[in-house]
Order: structure tokens, then C-alpha cells, then sequence
């Protein structure tokens, strides 16, 4: 039963991470491509900075993939896996929440359950620490802004989680809207707590563009709509189909 | 006929019917397990291996998810 969820949950989640590539490559890979055009002036003019001033200029880092390679089947494969382990996680929730959600159908429920894991999952984190396109970030600090990145987003997955059952112990005693109220504020809270404590990070060059900074932005948030959003509708059918399956036998 | 009540009636399909039988939470528990580990890869791969950390040697894998490491919003250079 959940295994069988599960994996109608990695295939829709596969079929997701197709319809975000398809996305991506018009939407998203132009402001990929203006950032890369940045860094490669940076370098250039690193380079000739250093030839003036006589000094030898540092060996550039072999190229492994060329762009077409990067923006085409890695970007592809790096959309499909994400997609597979979000399908795979969507269908946990909605085996979970399958009749705890009271009255809500298979549809609404499984979008409901995206929606909110959409939030915890990229929009908390990326409020906080914002998608950033290549050359905008210090290669010395990848561990240390990582480390952040994962903590923030284990916080706001734990914070959920726990908003979720503080609502279910306060409905009985306030009701349904004053309980969901209260654990919404609570939750609010802890987040704001976070946000003000863990520090800040800014690495984007004085001169990046901050017009392509926005669309690159923008391009990661459409992406993230899009997964989650297409597990969302299609486990609604998917999962309802599995759920009639049990009835059945 | 009450001629001043104009009532739509919305069809229910399977969709919408509530969700009546909720799976035993020992039964979810292992699946669960299962799956999370498998999230934690695809968030693992995609998002940091050959970055922060690496578990397999060079920069092979990092490349080759460059630009979806990027996109999805996980930190690279
Ligand atoms: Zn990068």
C-alpha cells in the first residue's frame, strides 16, 4: 500500500522534473548564461590586470563539461533527481495525512499537503538565503554557506512539523480557526527568531547586474512552482488511484 | 418550484470525496524511512556532493548538476 505510493510518487515526481526542464531551458538558462558572461569579463580582466602588472596569471580550472553539456542533459538529470526525491517525500506526507486532513478530497488535499511543503522546503530557505547564479559567492566559503543553507531548511522542515501538532493539541480546547491561528503565530515566531539570529550572507560583486540577480531569482522560484506544483495535481490522481486500488482488493 | 433560488449544484468526483481510512502510522513507518533516505540522497547529490563535502573523488559531479545546483536555490560558487 504506502510502497505502491511511493512509487507513484517517484514517477510523478520524474514526470515533474521534466516539465521543470522544459522550463528551465527558456526561462531559466539566459540569466544562467548572463551570469556566466559576468565572471567571464571578471576573469578576462583578472587576467589582464595580472599580465600588466608582470605577474604570471593563475591557471584557469580545466573545463570538465562544456555549457551545452551543463545546461542541457546535467541540468536535466540534476531536475529529474529532485523531482524523484520530492515525489518520493510527497508520497510519505500523503500517506501520512490521508484521512487526518478532515473533509478535503484526494485532489485538494494532495494540493494543500504541496503548498505547504513548498514553503517549508524552498520558500523559508530561500528567504533567507536567496538563490545566488554562478560567480556571485567565494568558492573558500561553499562549506560554510551549505552548512547554513541546510540548517535553515532542517529549522523550517522542523517548524512545520511542529506547528502542525501544536494545531492539533490546541483545536480541541480553542477550536479549529482560534488553534490554527495560534500555532500559525507561534510558528511565525520561531522562523522571525532564526531569521534575525543566523547571520547573513552576502557575497554578490559591487558590479553584478542586478537585473540579471532578479531574473535569476525569479527563474529559481518558477522552477520550484513547478515541481511542486505538478506533484501536487498529479499525486491528487495518482494517489486516489492507489487509495480505490485498496478498496477494491 | 421556488423561482427565486438559483442554485448551482458542483459535480463531486473522486476528487473531492474525503479520504476515509487513514493509513496506520506503523505501516507509513518504514516506508517512510525508506523514502526519507531517498529524498536525503537526491538532496545530497544534486545540492552539496563535491561542494561542501564529497564522497566521490574530482568534479565530475558537481559539473555535471552545475547549473541545477544553481537553480534549485543550493549554494555554489
Ligand atoms: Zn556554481
Amino acid at each position: 500500500m504506502v510502497g505502491n505510493l511511493l512509487l507513484r510518487g517517484f514517477i510523478v515526481g520524474i514526470v515533474a522534473g521534466l516539465l521543470a526542464f522544459a522550463w528551465a531551458r527558456f526561462f531559466a538558462e539566459p540569466a544562467v548564461g548572463q551570469a556566466i558572461s559576468f565572471e567571464s569579463a571578471q576573469d578576462e580582466a583578472k587576467e589582464a590586470a595580472a599580465k600588466a602588472a608582470g605577474k604570471e596569471p593563475e591557471p584557469e580550472a580545466p573545463e570538465i563539461f562544456s555549457r551545452a553539456v551543463q545546461s542541457g542533459v546535467g541540468l536535466l538529470t540534476g531536475l529529474v533527481v529532485i523531482g524523484a526525491g520530492i515525489g518520493c517525500l510527497f508520497a510519505i506526507m500523503f500517506a501520512f495525512a490521508g484521512g487526518r486532513l478532515g473533509d478535503l478530497g484526494p485532489g485538494p488535499s494532495s494540493a494543500v499537503l504541496a503548498f505547504l511543503a513548498f514553503m517549508t522546503v524552498y520558500v523559508i530557505p530561500a528567504l533567507k538565503y536567496p538563490a545566488n547564479p554562478p560567480s556571485v559567492g567565494q568558492p573558500d566559503t561553499i562549506k560554510y554557506r551549505t552548512g547554513l543553507y541546510f540548517l535553515m531548511m532542517a529549522i523550517s522542515i522542523a517548524s512545520t512539523i511542529g506547528a502542525w501538532l501544536l494545531r492539533r493539541r490546541l483545536m480541541p480546547k480553542f477550536g479549529s480557526w482560534n488553534g490554527s491561528l495560534m500555532a500559525f503565530g507561534a510558528y511565525l515566531i520561531v522562523i522571525a527568531f532564526f531569521f534575525i539570529v543566523l547571520p547573513g550572507i552576502n557575497e554578490v560583486p559591487a558590479a553584478f547586474p542586478a537585473v540579471t540577480l532578479y531574473n535569476f531569482r525569479l527563474a529559481s522560484l518558477s522552477i520550484q512552482i513547478i515541481l511542486w506544483g505538478s506533484v501536487g495535481v498529479m499525486f491528487g490522481y495518482a494517489g486516489a488511484a492507489a487509495l480505490a486500488n485498496k478498496d477494491r482488493s | 418550484m421556488d423561482e427565486g433560488t438559483h442554485k448551482s449544484v458542483a459535480t463531486t468526483t473522486a476528487m473531492d470525496v474525503p479520504l476515509q481510512i487513514a493509513i496506520p502510522v506503523s505501516k507509513i513507518l518504514p516506508w517512510a524511512i525508506f523514502g526519507t533516505l531517498l529524498v536525503t540522497l537526491a538532496f545530497y547529490f544534486v545540492g552539496a556532493e563535491q561542494g561542501a563535502t564529497s564522497i566521490i573523488s574530482g568534479m565530475g559531479v558537481h559539473e555535471w548538476v552545475h547549473d541545477a545546483r544553481h537553480l534549485l536555490g543550493f549554494p555554489c560558487h
